[in-house]
């Protein structure tokens, strides 16, 4: 019996090629977008979010415009750190428009697509729901790349959510893996964890921006972002402190 | 995917695809040579994985539009199958003290089966599967 590449005709589904296709449009609606910057942590409650939209704010009051692609799907924070929380998106055949927020800050989350409260949930059948549903976020998160119609940007800021899985989905979704902004706290227990995440981060190929070391002062204290550094060979570009000011953000937007 | 007659030793054409509401998927496929049709039929989980690729078996005729996965797939509202007018009109005969949970039992069989809309016939079918009869 022949083999699938025995069968000369043409796979008239052309699974392979909607995939690829889904990938050129994701290059094509980011063609305007001058610099892609994943924000990312391998920790949790570390403030990426946080971080992203105040850097976000500080690059738009220093002349930049700028987006926030808000990659955490399943506990989005970024439309209410930029003051958008009741903003509804409008869609065309030409795409979806973004919500504008703070300083002009655009952003694009699924906060905007959910009721309040709701939890990121998918029709299909709800048996052995983990075999699609990770496809599905994936697929979610192509759609946010892919569909947004940005315009011309000078920074796209993807906030990421703790662990992993989404830093690989999107470097599998953007072809390239994106330069890597990090954020920590002073803790040993997230150097830990964040070494992890900048170890696959390397792995990939993901240029290292540098660490923000968030949250610092008064109750956590350690070296991880120094520790960090060092071992990545990578600069601390920012110590936020419990109450930062717009300077302190406006120097490491500078410094980015 | 590829479909091979191993009689014919022929590459089979797609013919046609269909979605039946339940949530699963019928393709059909045809041999050039003998003209037996076979169809690959894919069960809820199935259906589902292939959608959450954003593809579609039989290829795409018009280009996606956007957030067209999402606006599919994702629950924005208070979650669980629409109900035709039919399904609402017959639920409304079930007395009323029960009629909540029977509501909730062929929701859970939707939902389970991926199916977005209950209808009469759905009802029905979940009647029998589920031994409801009366219901």
């Amino acid at each position: 019996m022949r083999t699938y590449h025995q069968l000369t005709n043409p796979d008239r589904s052309g699974l392979l090629d909607q995939i690829l296709t889904q990938r050129q449009r994701v290059a094509e609606r980011l063609a305007g977008v001058r610099r892609t910057v994943a924000v990312m942590s391998g920790k949790g409650g570390v403030g990426k979010s946080y971080v992203t939209a105040h850097l976000a704010r500080a690059l738009a009051r220093d002349g930049s415009s700028v987006g926030v692609l808000d990659a955490d799907l399943n506990g989005p924070t970024i439309p209410r750190l930029l003051e958008t929380a009741h903003a509804a998106h409008r869609t065309s055949d030409e795409g979806v428009a973004p919500i504008t927020g703070l300083d002009g800050v655009k952003c694009i989350s699924m906060a905007l697509l959910l009721e309040d409260g709701a939890p990121l949930a998918f029709k299909g059948p709800s048996a052995e729901s983990f075999v699609w549903r990770g496809a599905m976020e994936a697929s979610a998160l192509r759609e946010f790349l892919g569909d947004v119609n940005w315009g011309n940007l000078d920074t796209l800021l993807l906030d990421l959510p703790p662990g992993m899985q989404r830093y690989i989905e999107l470097c599998d979704i953007l072809g390239n893996p994106p330069p890597v902004l990090t954020v920590t706290i002073p803790t040993p227990e997230s150097r830990d964890a964040v070494r992890r995440a900048m170890r696959a981060a390397v792995d990939r190929g993901s240029e290292l921006l540098g660490i923000v070391e968030n949250m610092v002062g008064q109750e956590f204290s350690g070296t991880a972002a120094d520790d960090l550094s060092k071992e990545f060979d990578t600069p601390v570009l920012a110590r936020i402190p419990w109450h930062p000011t717009p300077d302190t953000w406006s120097a490491l937007g500078s410094r980015l | 995917m590829k479909f091979l007659c191993v009689e014919c030793d022929q590459q089979m054409a797609f013919g046609e695809r269909q979605l039946p509401g339940d949530g699963t998927l019928a393709a059909t496929f045809k041999c050039p040579t003998c003209g037996r049709v076979v169809a690959m039929l894919t069960n809820p989980m199935e259906t589902q994985l292939v959608s959450s690729l954003g593809v579609e078996i039989g290829g795409r005729t018009v280009p996606a539009k956007p957030f067209e996965m999402v606006r599919a797939n994702v629950v924005t509202g208070g979650g669980g199958p629409a109900w035709s007018d039919d399904a609402q009109e017959r639920l409304s005969r079930i007395p009323s003290f029960v009629r909540g949970m029977v509501k909730k039992i062929y929701a859970d069989y939707a939902k389970e089966r991926g199916i977005t809309e209950i209808t009469p016939a759905i009802m029905d079918t979940a009647r029998a599967e589920l031994g409801l009869e009366g219901m």
